[in-house]
């Protein structure tokens, strides 16, 4: 699963940190920094929850062949 | 779209009789549930038309789904510049509007101008940033227990002013970056005034003719004065930033704990789970904002026709979200008026969605947390010093508990 964040969109409520701490963190400034961008497995998962908690809808999935 | 949807805002109709659509319930019949006319209004629908105490018709948005679109709907709008906004209480109508032109910085402006404004804010109150501060609030939260622990066991305390309070208040002077004299000024000033924008207003503005005298500083003030330095803020923006975030996190903050102490105190059995160490606190933390979803509602006014859920907000309507509703609708929350600790759910909506959603939900978190972990696991015996119906509450626009007698 490939995995992109849209930094102007992202409000910086931290939500995705919490839920997918393996694949996005806030930079300096507060608004999201991905960590890795394909992912499987567990982090795979929690993006995907992350990327529905989002309040700004600033977290987008693709199903990625590998 | 079906005809019946197509309402007219009620100035259309002045022979209107006020009976004919619901009012806005805002009285809890028991302090750990919403009003019970909430359901009446589910089941009219997910977004529901209702009579405002004015006369003034609104809808009122009760489904989980409907309140996380609208919430992401820019045709929504919070800028009391732009539309002519419903007063859900008549308090708020003799409060307006001027007078607390501090508190429109975030919550009553759009993108772009919010877009700026929570981006001058955000460095500080970012996850990792805030846990960093566990230490010393856990600190402050043993210290006040000292305290607690020290009195005769014969007389109750009231735990909102011997803890929740104080400690609400440590967390937010660690967040601005607050220490000594300063954090005990900040601390008095939020015990002795009702109104606090008058005060913040000028303990905010001498603070920062001080601030290059103190360097340094890793507070979220900091970061503003450092703005103000470089002229990307003015010192308005800097003093109304930090009276909105005060201001805005401390009753729903102290109103959330206090409730939740009152909750695992008369379910036993959660509270059991978690002493056993079956549930995290993090996770009990999300379920308890979740059930107790201390905010009656927010509220926006539509810039155009929205269609959704099978109605049309038109536009200049007004937009009552109701979060306790959303939070216990049934087709999202399994069995959504039983408190389960063991539930594994982040989407609660009780800091909102959306560009608004609680930019402080990081340390509110943490206030949550190290408030309960540290009180259950010290005073295993902790118990209620009245019956709960007996328990003083005070209804309003933030829910909250007049005060909470206990015996430990
Ligand atoms: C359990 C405690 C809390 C709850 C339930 C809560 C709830 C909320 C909600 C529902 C909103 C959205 C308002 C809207 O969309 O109209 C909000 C926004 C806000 N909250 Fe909180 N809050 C809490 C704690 C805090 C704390 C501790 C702070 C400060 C550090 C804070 C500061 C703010 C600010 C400044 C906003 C406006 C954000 C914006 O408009 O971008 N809140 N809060
Ligand atoms: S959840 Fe969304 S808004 Fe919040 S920090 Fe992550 S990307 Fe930004």
């Amino acid at each position: 699963m490939r995995i992109t964040a849209d930094r102007s969109r992202c409000v910086g409520s931290g939500n995705c940190v919490r839920t997918a701490p393996g694949v996005f963190d806030q930079a300096d400034d507060g608004l999201v920094r991905l960590v890795g961008g394909t992912l499987s497995g567990e982090d795979a998962r929690n993006a995907a929850e992350a990327a529905s908690l989002c309040p700004a809808a600033a977290i987008f999935l693709t199903p990625q062949e590998d | 779209m079906p005809d019946a949807a197509r309402r007219t805002p009620a100035a259309a109709h002045p022979d209107r009789q006020p009976h004919d659509l619901p009012g806005l319930p805002l009285t809890r019949e028991c302090p750990y549930h919403p009003p019970r006319a909430y359901e009446d209004l589910r089941d009219r629908g997910p977004v529901t038309r209702i009579r405002l105490y004015d006369g003034r018709e609104a809808w009122a948005v009760t489904g989980h789904a409907a309140f996380r679109s609208l919430l992401t709907d820019e045709r929504l709008t919070v800028d009391r510049d732009k539309a002519e906004f419903p007063d859900l209480v008549r308090v708020l109508a003799l409060a307006r509007p001027g007078r607390h032109h501090a508190m429109r910085a975030l919550l009553r402006t759009d993108p772009p101008l919010h877009t700026e404004q929570r981006r001058a804010m955000l460095p500080s109150l970012a996850l990792k940033r805030v846990q960093s501060r566990r230490p010393a609030l856990q600190a402050a939260a043993d210290r006040l227990l000292d305290g607690l622990a020290a009195r005769p066991r014969t007389e109750p305390a009231e735990l909102i002013s011997a803890y929740v309070r104080p400690l609400v208040a440590t967390g937010m002077t660690e967040i601005l970056g607050l220490h000594g004299p300063d954090g005990s000024a900040l601390h008095d000033l939020l015990h002795r005034h009702f109104d606090l924008v008058p005060p913040l207003d000028d303990f905010l503005r001498s603070l920062l003719a001080r601030m290059p005298d103190r360097p340094g500083g890793d507070g979220l003030l900091d970061d503003l004065a450092a703005q103000v330095r470089d002229g990307r803020l003015t010192t308005e923006q800097f003093v109304h930033y930090g009276t909105v975030l005060v201001v805005a996190g401390q009753d729903v903050t102290i109103s959330t704990i206090a409730l939740a102490v009152l909750t695992l105190l008369v379910h036993g059995d959660e509270l059991d789970r978690l002493r056993a160490g079956e549930v995290p606190w993090s996770r009990a933390v999300e379920e308890l904002l979740r059930f107790l979803s201390v905010t009656s509602g927010l509220v926006r006014v539509a810039l155009a026709d929205i269609e959704t859920s099978g109605v049309v907000i038109r536009a200049g309507d007004g937009v009552v979200l109701l979060n306790p509703a959303a939070n216990r609708d049934p087709g999202v929350f399994e069995d959504a008026d039983r408190l389960d600790l063991r539930r594994r759910h982040g989407n609660h909506v009780s800091f909102g969605f959306g560009v608004h959603q609680c930019i402080g939900q990081n340390l509110a978190r943490l206030d949550v947390e190290v408030a309960l972990s540290r009180l259950f696991e010290r005073f295993p015996r902790l118990r209620l010093a009245a019956p709960v119906d007996e328990v003083p509450v005070r209804q309003g626009l933030v829910f909250g508990l007049g005060a909470l007698p206990v015996r430990w």
